[in-house]
């Protein structure tokens, strides 16, 4: 007995030292390569010159902002600076920078750095400004009137109006900081030598196939568990699937619904869930007939089973939209009731509005899946069936996908399928996006001109009481539900497919692939 | 024959000039905006309008020709909308996956379909005769991307024997200079990634001759099978030659013209089989930087591609042109 205690303190010693107690308890081991799959190259790898979801993944390894989302949520803390003040008119935000910080290439991080960053995006004569290069400044900073380096570690931005999501929008990956240094460096080619503050330094591009990282030995929030991080790229999702299987990579995007349970049904592969920051709507234009009225328009939500819509079609992916906010935001009104699947109230709102005996309308549609969409132009096929059984004639129009975007914004459309995916994880970048009438003409889609929800999404941006702007917002849902200027339709669910032996990997709502803290079990 | 070259070379300007304008003015009226596109969801109509006019995207399309036209003339082919990469460096990464890919495709095709449609030929009507037309025809009717899963599936999934997908392991480390693989990994005298260059090759290479090696059997079969009803064939029988002879010095000869023909024809169907091969092998060739660049409406990058891969299709009808004078001493070139 003594003897086996003894062994067994031995064993314990033995394990102790030989992994790393991470913060929440957990032991995390150092070392190895990890390789994740993508269905598409990386565009470009500077934070400021990509719209694009696959170069994101690869920025936020890279790269700090000066804020960041606390894991597996939208809320914020801090990252390159340690505090900040915001004025109480909601004006002035002041930042203390974090000390001691260096870019990969060793520039030492500073306000200087900062101010550098900002303004090489929103000044056109600025020397390092390049030319159709920056899509996201405009949604991202256009707010800022005056950024400044009050001293070597505070900088100071003046917003032109008070603009709560502000902070929000300083942790997206548009705004992460690149070296000045290396900007002057690289000039034009600075797209593909990305060098940040982040958790992995940038090491090859091989285009359409792989990215390379490795470990940031002196990273500012401790070294990353992985010796190497690689991006792979393989378009195909069977072929992704097949390596995953055979353990060639660790961790993938993009899974078809139909190979769901042959993960589930794989012991050596885990399925991450998670619900993501994003809506599929049909877009219902308020300025034309027979859309312009409500009663219409809220037959047409009932008129659909959204239900049958997410659990077969979409496979289980998604769950059903009451509204256009995801139920996982924050000040999303529980009590919203949305509309559910009830074709006789259709019928008799229909009635009601004098269409009692149907109409006729063009449903405009793009072919290929896409991210709040699995199924493509099916879904347009699913909801002409629907439509059909209440007296509604839909008639499909399918469009290629530039056009469609272009004339979905200029309103050509009668109804159109559109969709949405976070950016920053507020509310503002939904419900003001989407219902707010100056967006006519880029986002609003549905034309939908209400004033009262004008001034409320006016106040809440202006507002800084998370109080206050949660009420505000919860009103706004409640407007228009009831106004259902959309057919509220889907948010899909973030599914990531990844090796057992991956641990510590967290779904991130904005859907960033964060592998600071992930380790693999060797 | 060093003039016939010359002028060849010489034809190209005009022809080059009459595809660069056929492209750009195609991809130009197409519908879709490529900064649309780039924008997708997000962005207002300010973004796109200050993208636009900054790419020069608003001048007339004229103008906008002629300033591709001299910068082409520069040898510039501009930089890629999408990511600004200069449109050379992309082909120059790509283009040699593809090359590497599509010759030891075609070797595999002229081998296998060669020497099929010769024995097919000479045991006509035999039991090997009709499996080798069988298996042509499958060639030919068996879709691609399908041929492909289906390797994919029993030798690299199930028998586990080759590679599923890439260029090399994402974890062998190559010094790249030429981009071309087989060749870095001989020049830094690499053999691990000779080796997984090659085994990663294999499959695709085999999905993309699949539909060459049925035309090529079937084209071999049929012009021999012409050869052999010749009278100087059956001179050369009558002079007493032994059989072998016969089929490898007079027959072969005669009968490769029309298949180096299609060979050579073929070199540009590839390229329509490596989108698809390229895809489902996630090869980084240009064959998906293509497909890339026409869904996002990356003009320079199609023009770019387009025009080199002309060039390199003429060359190569060139090489075949030449090559006939060698196996039929007839023909000549001045």
């Amino acid at each position: 007995m003594r003897k086996f205690l003894i062994i067994l303190m031995v064993l314990a010693v033995i394990l102790a030292s030989g992994g790393t107690v991470m913060a929440d308890g957990h032991e995390g081991e150092y070392g190895g390569t990890l390789i994740y799959a993508q269905g598409a190259d990386a565009d470009a790898l500077d934070p400021h010159m990509t719209t694009l979801g696959n170069s994101a993944d690869v920025i936020v390894n890279v790269f700090d902002g000066l804020v960041r989302f606390k894991a597996g949520t939208t809320e914020i803390e801090p990252a390159l600076a340690a505090s900040w003040e915001i004025s109480d008119d909601g004006l002035e935000y002041v930042f203390n920078l974090r000390e001691g910080v260096e870019f990969h290439d060793g520039t030492p991080f500073n306000a200087e750095a900062v101010v550098f960053d900002i303004q090489r995006q929103l000044d056109p004569d600025h020397p390092y400004y390049l030319e159709g290069s920056f899509p996201y400044a405009g949604f991202s900073l256009g707010m800022i009137e005056e950024v400044t380096a009050v001293d070597e570690y505070t900088v100071k931005f003046t917003l032109e109006n008070p603009y709560a999501p502000f902070l929000k929008n300083l942790a997206m990956f548009a705004t992460m900081i690149v070296s000045p240094e290396a900007v002057k460096e690289y000039g034009e080619d600075i797209f593909k030598n990305p060098v940040g503050t982040g958790a992995f330094k940038f090491v090859e591009w091989v285009r359409d196939d792989s990215i390379t990282l490795e470990a940031n030995e002196d990273y500012w929030d401790g070294r990353p568990y992985l010796d190497e991080l690689i991006f792979t790229v393989i378009p195909n999702n069977q072929t992704r699937l097949l390596e995953l299987e055979e353990g060639n990579i660790h961790v993938m995007e993009g899974l078809n619904p139909t190979d769901v349970e042959r993960v589930i049904e794989n012991d050596e592969l885990e399925l991450l869930e998670a619900p993501g920051l994003n809506v599929g709507y049909i877009a219902l234009h308020n300025e034309k007939e027979p859309f312009g009225n409500k009663k219409v328009r809220q037959a047409m939500n009932y008129a659909i089973n959204k239900e049958e819509i997410t659990e077969y079609l979409m496979g289980g992916q998604a769950t059903v939209a009451k509204g256009a906010l995801p139920p996982t935001i924050w000040s999303y009104d529980e009590e919203l009731e949305g509309y559910p699947y009830d074709p006789e109230k259709a019928k008799s709102l229909l009635e009601e509005a004098g269409y009692g005996d149907g109409f006729e309308f063009t449903l405009r549609t793009y072919s290929a899946p896409r991210s709040y969409n699995p199924v493509g132009a099916r879904l347009a096929t699913a909801v002409q069936q629907y439509l059909s059984e209440v007296g509604v004639d839909a008639e499909i129009e399918q469009l290629e996908w530039g056009t469609y975007i272009e004339e979905g914004k200029a309103g050509k459309h009668t109804a159109a399928f559109f969709g949405w995916i976070a950016d920053n994880g507020d509310p503002d970048n939904f419900l003001n996006v989407f219902f707010n009438s100056d967006n006519r003409g880029s986002t609003n889609r549905a034309f939908y001109v209400n004033e009262e929800v004008d001034q409320l999404l006016k106040d809440a941006q202006q507002i800084t009481d998370e109080e206050k702007r949660e009420e505000i917002y919860k009103e706004v849902q409640q407007i228009i539900v009831e106004d259902a200027p959309f057919v509220f339709l889907n948010h899909m669910k973030m599914q990531i497919p990844v090796r057992t032996n991956v641990k510590n990997y967290v779904l991130y709502p904005t859907n960033n692939k964060y592998f600071h803290k992930v380790w693999l079990d060797q | 024959m060093l003039n016939y070259i010359l002028r060849r070379i010489l034809i190209l300007i005009p022809l080059l000039l009459a595809i660069s304008i056929v492209v750009f003015f195609m991809i130009h009226l197409i519908p879709g905006d490529p900064v649309q596109i780039m924008l997708g969801d997000k962005g207002s109509e300010e973004d796109a309008a200050r993208i636009r006019a900054e790419l020069g995207f608003d001048d007339p399309l004229h103008i906008q020709y002629f300033k591709f036209l001299s910068n082409l003339m520069k040898g510039d082919l501009g930089r890629s909308i999408r990511n600004r990469n200069p449109v050379i460096s992309e082909i120059q990464n790509s283009f040699p996956a593809t090359i590497e890919l599509t010759i030891l495709s075609m070797v595999f095709a002229s081998a296998i379909g060669i020497m099929a449609g010769i024995i097919s030929a000479i045991k006509q009507y035999s039991i090997i005769d009709n499996l080798t037309m069988i298996g042509a025809l499958l060639g030919i009717s068996m879709p691609v991307f399908w041929v492909g899963m289906m390797l994919m599936l029993v030798f690299g999934s199930e028998l586990g024997w080759l590679p599923i997908s890439g260029r090399i392991s994402r974890v062998t480390d190559l010094n790249v200079i030429t981009n071309f693989y087989i060749i870095d990994s001989i020049i830094t005298q690499n053999w691990a990634a000779l080796q997984s260059t090659l085994s990663h090759l294999v499959l695709p290479a085999v999905t993309l001759a699949t539909i060459p090696v049925a035309m090529i059997a079937r084209m071999t079969r049929s012009t021999t099978l012409e050869v052999l009803n010749q009278d100087y064939i059956r001179t050369a029988r009558a002079k007493g030659l032994p059989e072998k002879t016969v089929i490898m010095k007079h027959v072969l000869k005669n009968s490769l013209i029309p298949v180096v023909t299609i060979i050579g024809l073929q070199f540009g169907s590839f390229l329509g089989g490596a989108v698809l091969t390229e895809t489902v092998f996630a090869r980084a060739g240009v064959g998906r930087l293509l497909i890339n660049g026409i869904l996002g409406r990356d003009f320079p990058v199609i023009q770019g591609a387009v025009i080199v891969i002309a060039s390199f299709f003429v060359f190569i009808n060139l090489f075949v042109d030449i090559l006939y004078s060698f196996l039929d001493p007839r023909i000549h070139y001045s």
